[in-house]
Order: C-alpha cells, then sequence, then structure tokens
C-alpha cells in the first residue's frame, strides 16, 4: 500500500517530463514533484474566511478514499491480503466518494471558480462514471468475475486471445482515463485559465498541506489508472498468489516498466493533441459510453467475441 | 400474543390516537401525546416484523368479523408483510420522533394531528391484509389519509392543484388495482387470498394483472409516466409526512406490486419481465434529470424518490425474468437488492426529508437559491444531511452503494438468461441504472453545494438557527442506520431472506458466516465486498495520514479572504447557484428530454439594456401526455354536449340502436 503512494509523484514527473522533453525543453527532475509536496506540506495553510469544518476534512478524506481504491488494485502481485475487500465495481464507487468530496469542497468556499470546477466536474463524471462501469461490466463478463485478483489471473491465461469486446472496453477506459485526471484533451493541468480548467478550479482555494494532501491524491489516481489498464489488458508479470516472495523483485520490475510505458505514452499523447472546448467533451465520452455498452452487448450476444 | 394480533392491536391504538386528537384538540400537550405515541407504536409494529423475519414468531393469520358479512377480514403477517411492516414501523418511529420536535412549528396542527397516526396505521393494514377487499380498503384509506395530509397547509400557493393532482391520480390508480383484483379473484370471485394463489390462470391474463398492477400500484409509487403527483405532493406537505410518503408510502405501494406478481398471479413467462425492467430503468433516468434541473428542495427529493422507486422496480424486473427461468438464487439476489434498497431508501430518503425540513423551519425557505452558508448556521444538521446524500448517491462504505452493488452483480449474471430479448435490454438498463447513479452524485452535489455551502444567498439564510433536539436525534438515528447498514450488509440481508425464499424459492447464501461482514452474494471468486473494511481502511488512512502531516509537517493555520484567481466579489449572487450548476448538464443531457432551451437576449452595441439569458424547461410528460389528453377529454366531452339536446325520437332511436348492437355484440361473442 505504501508502494503506490511512493510512487505515484514520481510518475507525475515522469509525465512532465517526457511532456517538455517532446517539446524540446529540458523539464524539470522526475524528483520535482516530491519536492514540491514536502514544500507545500512545510508551508502553513491560508483558509478563506468562509470556509467550513468541511472544507478542512476533505483533502484528507480524498486522499483516503483514493488510496483505498488504489491499494485494491492489484500492482505486481495478486491474491494479497485483503483483496477481496472490495471488487471494480466498488473501486469505481470510492473514486466516486472522493469526487463527490472534492466538488463538495469546490463549492464550499462560495467563489464562482469553485463552482464551475465543480459543476463542470461533476458533468465529465456523470458521462465517465458509467463508461467506467460499463467498461469494468465488459472485463467481468468476460472473466466471469469482478474480482480484480481473478480478472488478471484470468486475463494471464492463454485461451483469453484477442477480442473484440476488450478492444472496445480498452478505448473506453483510456477515454475515461483522460477525463478523469483531468489530462489533455478534457482538462488542462498545468492551466489556471478560467475557460479551460475544471480540476484546478476547483481546489483553487486550497494552500499548503491540504493542497499536498490532494495532489498527492490526484498523482494517486494516475497511478490507479494505469496501473488499472496495466493489469487488465497486459496482465504478463504479475506474480500470483502462490509463487512465494522470490517472484516479486521480477514482477516489481514488470510492473515498473508498464508504469513508465504508460506513463510516456500520456506525455506523448498529451503533447500531440490540442485541449478540447467544454462542450465537446460530452461528444468525447459519450463515444466512450457507447464503446463500453458495444462491448457489453457483443458479450451479451456471444461470450467469445 | 401472536404477532398479527398484537400488530392489529397496534393498529386500533394508533386509530384511536387519530381520534383522540381530535377530542383532546384544546389540550396544549396534544402534539407531543400523539407524535410519541405513535412512535411507541410503530416500534411494536417494527418488533414485530423483526419477530417474524428472525423466526422467532410464528407466522399466523387472524380472521375478524368486520368488512363484507360472507367474507370477513383476514389479516396475516408471513415474511414479506413482516418485511415491509419494518419498514412501516421503522420509517413511522423516525418521522414520529422528528415531528414531536417538528410538530410545534406547525400553524394549523389541527390539521396533521388527527390523520397522521391514521395514516401510518392504515400503511399497516395495507401490509397485512389477507384478503382483496380489505387490502383495497386499507389502500383507499391510505391515499385519502395522505391526501388529507396533503392539504394540511391548503393556503399555500400550489397546495390546491397538487392536492387535485394527487386525488385524480390516486382515483386512477385504485380503479387498475380494482381492476387487476376483479381478474384475481376471476369467475368465482373469491376475495381471500389464499383463493387467488391456488386458482390458475392463463399467462396471458396473469400478464393483463401485471400491467394493471404497474398501473395501479405504479401511479402510487411513482411509476414513469405516472410519476406526475409525487413532485406536487410531497413538497406540498409538513415535512415529517413527505418523509413518510416518500420513504414508507411508494414502498407500500411496492408491497402491493410484489404481493400480486410475486406472490398472488402464479408463475409468469419470461416475457413479462423486459416490460418491467425498461420501466425501472427509463423511471429511473427520467426521475433522476428531473431532480437535477429543479429548484426546489423538497422537490429534488421527490423526484429522487421516483429515481429510486426506478432502481427497485428495475431489480424486480430482473427478479422476474431469472425466476421464470429457473435461476432461483440470481432471482433471489436481484429481489434481496430490491428489498434491501427499499430499506435504505426509507432511510435516507427520511433523512434527507427531515433535513429538508429543518431548513424549513429555520429560513421558512425551499428554494435552493436563496439559501447558502448553511453548514455554518445548522452545522448538525449539514452534517446529517451530508451523511443522507453520501448515501443516496450509492457512494461505499454506506448503504446506498451495496444495495446497487447487488443490482450490479445481478446484473452480471444476466447473459445466462437465454432469450435474446432479455440480453439485450439487461445490458441497456444496466447502462442506464449506472448513469442514474452516477446523475444522482451530481444532483446531492448540487443541493447540498449550493443549499449548505458557499455564502448565503439571503438574510433569512444568513441568520438560520439550529432546530430543536427531537428532530435531530431523529436524523442521527436515520443517519447511523444508513452507515450500519452499509457496513454490516450482511445482517441486513441475512434478516430479509425469508422474504426473498418466499417469493422466489430461493435465497442468498448465509452472509453471516463470512469473515470481516463480507458480502459473498455467489461465489468468493466471482465478487465480494466488504463495507466494514472499506470503511475501516478509509477512517485509518484519512485519521492517519491526517494526524501524521499535523505531527511531521505543518500544523499553522491563517484565516485570509479567498482567492478566487485574485477577483474575490463580495455579492453572494456571483457564486454559482442552482441553475449555473446544471448547465452544462442540462445542455448535454437536457434538450430532448426535458425540453431544456436557452435564449440569449443580447443589446446591440451602444444599448445600455443588461443581456439576458432565459431558460425554460418544460415537462415533457406534463404537457405532451397529461394536458392532451385533458384536452381532449375535453374536446370529446363538448362533442357529446349535443346529446343532451335531441328530439325524443331521436333519443328512442339510439338506446333501440345501442340495444341491438349489445345484443348482436353477444351473439357473436357467444
Amino acid at each position: 500500500m505504501a508502494l503506490v503512494v511512493a510512487l505515484a509523484p514520481a510518475l507525475v514527473g515522469l509525465v512532465r517530463k517526457v511532456r517538455a522533453r517532446m517539446l524540446r525543453r529540458r523539464g524539470a527532475s522526475i524528483l520535482q514533484p516530491y519536492r514540491d509536496i514536502l514544500r507545500l506540506m512545510r508551508k502553513e495553510v491560508v483558509l478563506a474566511e468562509n470556509a467550513s469544518w468541511l472544507f478542512r476534512v476533505v483533502p484528507y478524506m480524498v486522499f483516503a478514499a483514493t488510496w483505498v481504491a488504489a491499494a485494491l488494485v492489484p500492482t505486481f502481485a495478486t491474491g494479497l491480503q485483503f483483496n477481496w475487500t472490495a471488487d471494480l465495481i466498488a473501486i469505481v464507487a470510492l473514486l466516486g466518494s472522493a469526487r463527490f468530496f472534492l466538488a463538495l469542497a469546490g463549492m464550499d468556499v462560495g467563489t464562482s471558480f469553485g463552482g464551475i470546477g465543480a459543476s463542470r466536474e461533476m458533468m465529465i463524471a456523470a458521462m465517465a462514471e458509467p463508461a467506467l462501469l460499463l467498461a469494468a461490466f465488459s472485463v467481468s463478463l468476460v472473466a466471469g468475475s469482478t474480482q480484480l485478483s481473478t480478472v488478471a489471473a484470468f486475463m494471464a491465461t492463454e485461451d483469453v486471445g484477442l477480442r473484440v469486446s476488450l478492444g472496445l472496453a480498452l478505448v473506453a477506459l483510456v477515454i475515461v482515463a483522460l477525463a478523469e485526471n483531468a489530462r489533455i484533451p478534457v482538462d488542462n493541468p498545468t492551466t489556471h485559465l478560467e475557460l479551460t480548467m475544471v480540476h484546478e478550479a476547483m481546489v483553487l482555494e486550497y494552500s499548503g498541506r491540504h493542497l499536498a494532501m490532494i495532489e498527492i491524491a490526484a498523482a494517486l489516481k494516475l497511478l490507479l489508472y494505469i496501473s488499472l489498464i496495466g493489469c487488465i489488458f497486459v496482465p504478463w508479470g504479475i506474480a500470483s498468489g502462490g509463487s512465494g516472495v522470490a517472484a516479486y523483485p521480477l514482477s516489481l520490475a514488470f510492473y515498473l516498466g508498464k508504469l513508465a510505458v504508460g506513463g510516456v505514452l500520456l506525455g506523448v499523447f498529451e503533447v500531440s493533441i490540442a485541449k478540447m472546448r467544454v462542450f465537446r467533451v460530452p461528444d468525447f465520452l459519450g463515444a466512450a459510453l457507447m464503446l463500453g455498452l458495444l462491448g457489453m452487448l457483443l458479450l451479451f450476444v456471444s461470450r467469445s467475441l | 400474543m401472536s404477532a398479527v394480533d398484537l400488530s392489529l392491536y397496534c393498529v386500533a391504538a394508533l386509530l384511536a390516537l387519530g381520534l383522540a386528537a381530535i377530542a383532546l384538540r384544546r389540550s396544549a400537550a396534544i402534539s407531543a401525546l400523539v407524535y410519541f405515541g405513535s412512535a411507541l407504536l410503530s416500534l411494536v409494529l417494527a418488533g414485530a416484523g423483526v419477530a417474524v423475519l428472525a423466526g422467532a414468531a410464528e407466522i399466523t393469520g387472524r380472521v375478524l368479523p368486520v368488512g363484507l358479512p360472507w367474507l370477513g377480514s383476514h389479516w396475516r403477517i408471513d415474511a414479506l408483510s413482516a418485511f415491509f411492516l419494518l419498514v412501516v414501523g421503522f420509517g413511522g418511529a423516525a418521522a414520529s420522533v422528528y415531528a414531536v420536535g417538528y410538530g410545534r412549528h406547525e400553524s394549523e396542527p389541527q390539521r396533521v394531528l388527527p390523520f397522521y397516526p391514521a395514516f401510518l396505521g392504515a400503511m399497516a393494514l395495507v401490509v397485512m391484509a389477507n384478503d382483496a377487499f380489505s387490502f383495497l380498503l386499507s389502500w383507499e384509506v391510505m391515499s385519502l389519509l395522505s391526501w388529507a395530509l396533503v392539504m394540511a397547509h391548503h393556503r399555500a400557493a400550489g397546495t390546491q392543484h397538487a392536492g387535485y393532482v394527487y386525488l385524480v391520480m390516486a382515483g386512477f390508480g385504485t380503479m387498475a388495482l380494482l381492476l387487476a383484483f376483479g381478474l384475481l379473484a376471476g369467475s368465482a370471485g373469491d376475495y381471500a387470498f389464499e383463493a387467488m394463489r391456488a386458482a390458475a390462470r392463463s399467462p396471458a391474463m396473469a400478464a393483463v394483472i401485471l400491467a394493471l398492477m404497474l398501473v395501479g400500484a405504479g401511479s402510487k409509487a411513482g411509476l414513469v409516466p405516472l410519476h406526475v403527483w409525487l413532485p406536487l405532493a410531497h413538497p406540498a406537505a409538513p415535512s415529517h409526512v413527505s418523509a413518510l410518503m416518500s420513504g414508507v408510502m411508494t414502498k407500500v405501494a411496492l408491497y402491493g406490486l410484489i404481493r400480486v406478481v410475486f406472490d398472488l398471479v402464479g408463475p409468469l413467462e419470461w416475457w413479462a419481465s423486459p416490460a418491467v425492467i425498461v420501466l425501472g430503468a427509463g423511471t429511473a433516468v427520467l426521475g433522476i434529470l428531473n431532480a437535477l434541473v429543479a429548484s426546489d428542495i423538497k422537490k429534488i427529493l421527490a423526484y429522487s424518490t421516483i429515481e429510486n422507486i426506478g432502481v427497485i422496480v428495475a431489480a424486480l424486473g430482473l427478479a422476474l425474468a431469472f425466476r421464470a427461468n429457473g435461476m432461483a438464487a440470481t432471482s433471489a439476489l436481484a429481489f434481496s437488492a430490491a428489498l434491501f434498497h427499499i430499506v435504505n431508501h426509507a432511510a435516507f430518503k427520511s433523512l434527507l426529508f427531515m433535513g429538508a425540513g429543518n431548513v424549513l423551519v429555520a429560513t421558512g425557505q425551499r428554494e435552493l437559491d436563496v439559501l447558502g452558508g448553511l453548514i455554518h448556521r445548522m452545522p448538525v444538521t449539514a452534517f446529517l444531511v451530508l451523511v443522507g446524500a453520501l448515501a443516496i448517491s450509492a457512494l461505499p462504505p454506506l448503504n446506498g452503494f451495496a444495495s446497487e452493488w447487488l443490482l450490479f452483480q445481478s446484473v452480471l449474471k444476466s447473459p445466462e438468461l437465454p432469450q435474446a430479448g432479455l440480453q439485450i435490454i439487461v445490458p441497456a438498463a444496466g447502462a442506464m441504472l449506472a448513469l442514474a447513479a452516477a446523475l444522482a452524485a451530481a444532483a446531492f452535489v448540487r443541493l447540498y453545494g449550493v443549499g449548505f455551502l458557499g455564502r448565503p444567498r439571503s438574510d433569512v439564510a444568513a441568520k438560520a438557527i439550529e432546530v430543536d433536539r427531537f428532530a435531530l436525534a431523529a436524523m442521527g438515528a436515520l443517519a447511523l442506520v444508513c452507515v450500519l447498514a452499509g457496513i454490516f450488509p450482511g445482517v441486513m440481508l441475512d434478516l430479509m431472506a425469508p422474504a426473498a425464499e418466499a417469493m422466489v424459492n430461493g435465497r442468498l447464501p448465509v452472509q453471516a458466516d463470512e469473515a470481516w461482514q463480507t458480502l459473498v452474494p455467489i461465489a468468493e471468486t466471482r465478487s465480494t465486498y466488504s463495507g466494514l473494511l472499506v470503511f475501516l481502511f478509509i477512517v485509518f488512512s484519512a485519521t492517519s495520514s491526517a494526524w501524521l502531516v499535523h505531527r511531521l509537517a505543518s500544523r499553522r493555520l491563517r484565516r485570509g479572504p479567498a482567492w478566487d484567481c485574485g477577483f474575490p466579489s463580495n455579492i453572494a449572487n456571483t457564486q454559482y447557484g442552482a441553475g449555473s450548476f446544471v448547465q452544462p448538464l442540462r445542455r448535454v443531457l437536457g434538450t430532448i428530454l426535458l425540453g431544456a432551451r436557452e435564449e440569449v437576449a443580447m443589446p446591440p452595441p451602444g444599448d445600455n439594456r443588461p443581456a439576458r439569458l432565459l431558460v425554460t424547461l418544460r415537462d415533457v410528460i406534463w404537457d405532451g401526455g397529461y394536458l392532451r389528453l385533458a384536452a381532449l377529454i375535453n374536446s370529446a366531452a363538448t362533442q357529446m354536449n349535443r346529446l343532451q339536446f335531441l328530439t325524443i325520437r331521436r333519443y328512442l332511436s339510439l338506446v333501440v340502436g345501442s340495444l341491438v348492437s349489445l345484443l348482436l355484440v353477444l351473439t357473436i361473442w357467444n
């Protein structure tokens, strides 16, 4: 569990580095997010006069919900302790809890920016969450389980092969991952321009240790999605529960490799595409929703598709 | 004393309490007496329900020599009745305790007090009835008493319209029920439930009865398109009555549906189920879309009730589909999801309506756009409403998620259904339910964010004060139930297993033995969810991270003006309001389903008039369905008016003509 928290900022750093190199900039070190978080942690919190207790509780709640969700995704080994606590549907819902709290915090201070962020975030979520659930349904129909450990173990076997439904689910999942992590083309994580920001607008009033917690949670969410896509669609190298501790170093290396590939791909993708207008986003996410539904329908028609 | 006798005594006491409220109307203590009495008697009813469900009391019946002379009235508490008796008793007790405090603010208590305990009693009678006559009589009494309660503030704007629409819809619904029970009784005309259960009927007849029940019970529960009275009547009633109507009475209506469709009518063919599933899923999406754009707190909650009824009905439809295909265990899964959601919805919807009542008491306002900042003025209410909002948005680890999770698990079992029609419909319905769940979260972020957070948008909101202890205690108990039912869902499922077993001949595996209160509906490799562990993990990681950060990093804090990108404004209306929050979603989803139109009136350059944005919403079903129907009936009536002014010859020829045609039909029929 501690591993995902430790790795998450490095992943963000990697994505930023790749983006900078693609733009022929030098870019900050991969370790820069750690330094940012430490710096924020040490600073004092400037709290808006109107902020309620909810505003102060939310960063920890968001972090906790995201962390529990991230810890439940198999990273480099399946069959870990307590992995039966929650399945894929519950992980989706845990991310929903984190989003619910963050949107409330955006509304708490009573500024127009907080409201704009919360409103747009809920619009995006209203499309992205069903799409994610449908992709999850497709995957669990193929594997016959919503348990991620079982799914990952099943996907690693020979008889899965290439399937249309899984391809559709992968595309849907990638689109949702881009939207949920506030990446280009849905949102721009580096902007502070009123018309383009969603996530940043919600957390605009946060500072100091509160902001640090939210940044860690955001990084964790990115790591979660890459781990999720990794463990479902490229499950090779995940150590199964019975293989003992000896297999762990190798599978850990595999996992780090997957994260790095995911991060680099994300960076390259972000550089090569432009941001969308807000009202184009529902079309983009609607495509994910339809793909998810199509994948699921295919599975209902024939289990082998 | 058997459970059914005890419950009948309780009901008699509740009715007597109503009469006492009339007799003692001059006494100052009557309000407290009525509400405390109702709370106690409701608790006894709930206890009787639990005793039967847990197997501590026998399933017994009782025949009273009242009602039709050759029939008497039959009452019986079996597992299903016991479950709904528990819901009625539990919801009734919470609402009554709440009303001890809330009732003091009532301007005309005499318009509420006599009807309230009798309404509770009538709901209990509906779920205990064991013959059609007693059932319909109790149902009608329940409808009329709730109508009287809706009309309590009869001078307020809109109440009379609400009462009128409610009365028409209730009458229409009862007519459909009457027809359904008439068909159930058949030509023999035996009204006892036992005889109806034993009679054999064709699949087509069973499907007609199902359709009639969907109309009759559906209109009371709030199924689209028969939901129109709900968002009118629930806001008009006093808040503890709204809590009862939304949390409990809609469930009693579902009891009627379940009793007939799963029990009395006998086996249904599979082709009857897709209609139920589609109706449920459509109701869920349409209900929550309307909740998203409504700006009256109680109206939002009423529309959200429609959504939840849709979710429950969709689960019931799934249970029907599985049962028709002989998949008893899966059918039990869907059915248990429906029952569990019924309890959960009763808990969090009552809680939220009570929260709305507190806001109404403190500010006198229900419109979101004049509220705001209540979390500072009413901290306890705000916290309890937050729990309710989290629960109703189906967020783990609270109870709303546990029942939705079970529902999704049963959706995922549906590829095993053999019929192609169901295989197309079920995933589509699953997608609609997922969409409804996501939209519900948006609706409740909006309700809570605009109503309770931010800065106050009016003086009354800025000067609100927290309400009394009884109201808060009742809400606290409901919030506790929301949390506990989410953490220990296995206990609830085991409790309601006998009811599911009686209806679908299957049951979920016993959940009590699982470690860490884990839910294992099918098999351990397939799906598991432990609300307790999720709760513990979240609590542990939130507190430990907060402690570590405060201990090791910084704990300094300074208050300052809001940042707002450097341009903070003191005007409270610059915040996002109820309309602006939902604008993106309205634009994306609402143009067809809600008839949402936006018009921008932009004055030409040099003109000093302000630009205006005009948003119009149309209730598609009300305008397109009901008003059109009313216009049709009106014009038909006008046409028929001519018949009043005919000559005697024409009347005679009319009479002869109709007689001949009737005789013709009769001969062809035979």
